[in-house]
């Protein structure tokens, strides 16, 4: 068995990689940053904002991990708390309201894992964004630039259109977990890796995901070009469409549906 | 007149001063279940006529045949989607096999099972998750179920009562069943925004990718008595933060304490509860 799904994930979450504030640098202007969830804090590991895509404003939300040993602690690593699901939501809500898209960029290895987490309710948190999602009356766009941890991904991936980057992952669970779960081992990482088909070709076989996006000219500046050129036009089949919500539950529903 | 007892003469054996009353002697073939509360071995029929609790309120583990005919009126339940089954959608090694394993071992063919009853009289879609199959993960073919289970139930205008136990995803399949997460998700929505009812009934333990999706998306979500419910594992929680966990942590107490579950639901008056909720969802009169 080759080890390729493991140098993947190892790819996925090396500290070089482009996070989600390099994402919307490259792709939007004029970024601005809109803090808290109005119930209880600001979560420094989501980022959300208002930016114009070219012509047309839109509403980013980037959970981030941070570059640097200082910038991961503040940033909890790119692992979100509640609050940060429910400013995710409450931009989300504001979106739909004034007519916006919505774009998604997610990096986590899964949602914060905590005592507090537990307490302000991280299952519900996740729980009322995919139900609110999926029935979000604008068009929702998520790219997954590395790591794609479980639910706490999922929270923001419930979208007309999903993407992955070559060398991103999404997983129920990670590979570590798995191992450890199933064989009592976290050294078997490799293997669970590979049954767990977490790669992007993988996901894009399973019919999980729309597109896989080549990494071969990412330290070019045509790969935020070429990204940005993909985003408008989706945005475009996507807008235009009477039957947004009902095709969004449709590309949920027929995933493990048996006749 | 102590010494005119020689001329009375004793009714029974008790005046006699003779044996005592024999005790009534247990069943001794009977198997016995210790409490893990109050540590008192107590045989298993008395477990089973007292809703699988102990006396001292400690709520057993229950299997989903036992919790239907709990639950539902006698002999109004019938179960639907039994041809819905879970696939080997990755081909993950010693899954198919352990799956065969699994049906086996709980006689049941998938962690989930559904379909219609009645409870206090008022017809309701019920699904109830199976401990005894992979700890109620949830896989495609549970999340298949239960999305059919909404769309029947809002297609035909009826309430849902939801009995949650899992360890989560089912990791064997991979994203489809994170999938499940988000196709359950939109199906209670979908079935929330026609103006039904759901209601959901959190037993030990509720946990991961089930309290993420349809779990906490009731209307009104009880809790039995010492439920665990959470998203994370506790284990998980105090090796990453390295912290002790508070007492009573991610016990039903402590949701309810937070905010996140509406009331403790013991067995002793769950059904009438269940009941009552439904009718007032449901055009009953008091």
């Amino acid at each position: 068995m080759t080890m390729e799904a493991y140098e993947i994930v190892k790819k996925a979450r090396s500290s070089g990689r482009y996070t989600g504030i390099d994402f919307i640098k490259g792709i939007f202007n004029h970024f601005f940053e809109l803090h808290g969830d109005r119930r209880f804090a600001d979560d420094s590991a989501v980022i959300g904002g208002l930016a114009y895509l070219e012509e047309q404003p839109v509403t980013v939300i980037a959970i981030e991990k941070g570059h640097n040993a200082r910038e991961r602690m503040q940033r909890l690593f790119g692992a979100p708390n509640p609050e940060g699901y429910r400013k995710a939501l409450r931009l989300m809500k504001q979106a739909e309201k004034f007519k916006r898209p919505v774009i998604c960029f997610v990096d986590t290895s899964g949602a914060y894992c905590g005592i507090g987490a537990e307490e302000r309710g991280q299952g519900q948190a996740i729980a009322e964004n995919l139900c609110e999602m999926m029935t979000l009356n604008t068009p929702v766009i998520t790219v997954l630039i590395g790591e794609g941890g479980s639910g706490g991904a999922l929270a923001l991936s419930v979208a007309d259109r999903v993407y992955m980057l070559e060398n991103a992952v999404y997983s129920v669970i990670s590979p570590e977990g798995c191992a450890s779960i199933l064989w009592k081992d976290s050294a078997k990482a490799p293997e669970a890796a590979e049954c767990l088909k977490l790669t992007a070709k993988d996901a894009l076989s399973l019919g999980i995901i729309e597109d896989m996006i080549s990494e071969d000219n990412i330290d070019q500046p045509e790969f935020f070009s070429e990204l940005k050129d993909q985003l408008v036009h989706e945005l475009g089949v996507l807008k235009g469409d009477p039957q947004l919500l009902d095709k969004r539950y449709e590309r949920f529903r027929r995933i493990g549906r048996t006749e | 007149m102590p010494f005119l007892n020689f001329l009375y003469k004793p009714k029974n054996e008790l005046e006699k001063g003779g044996r005592a009353v024999a005790p009534v002697q247990e069943d001794q073939g009977e198997p016995e279940k210790t409490c893990p509360n109050c540590h008192m071995a107590i045989p298993v029929s008395r477990i089973w006529a007292n809703a699988n609790t102990c006396t001292c309120g400690y709520h057993f583990r229950m299997s989903a045949r036992q919790r239907i005919s709990f639950i539902t009126d006698k002999n109004s339940f019938s179960e639907m989607f039994t041809d819905v089954v879970s696939s080997d959608p990755l081909g993950f090694e010693g899954y198919a096999e352990k799956l065969e394993t699994v049906r086996a071992a709980s006689n049941e063919n998938e962690a989930v099972i559904c379909g219609t009853a009645l409870i206090g009289g008022r017809k309701c879609c019920l699904f109830v998750m199976e401990p005894n199959f992979m700890m109620g993960s949830m896989g495609s073919a549970v999340g298949e179920r239960i999305t059919r289970t909404f769309e029947y139930a809002a297609e035909h205008r009826l309430p849902v009562v939801g009995y949650t136990v899992s360890g989560g995803a089912r990791m064997q399949e991979g994203l489809v069943s994170l999938m499940q997460m988000a196709k359950t998700s939109g199906a209670v929505k979908r079935h929330s925004d026609a103006g039904l009812f759901y209601l959901t009934v959190l037993t030990d333990p509720t946990t991961g990718g089930v309290t993420a999706s349809f779990a906490m998306e009731g209307d009104i979500i009880l809790a039995e008595p010492g439920a665990t419910v959470g998203f994370a594992g506790a284990r998980v929680i105090e090796q990453t933060t390295r912290k002790t966990l508070p007492k009573g942590f991610q016990k039903a107490e402590f949701l309810v304490e937070h905010g996140f579950v509406d009331a403790i639901a013991p067995r002793r008056y769950q059904k009438s509860l269940v009941a009552m909720l439904l009718k007032m969802h449901c055009g009953g009169e008091a």
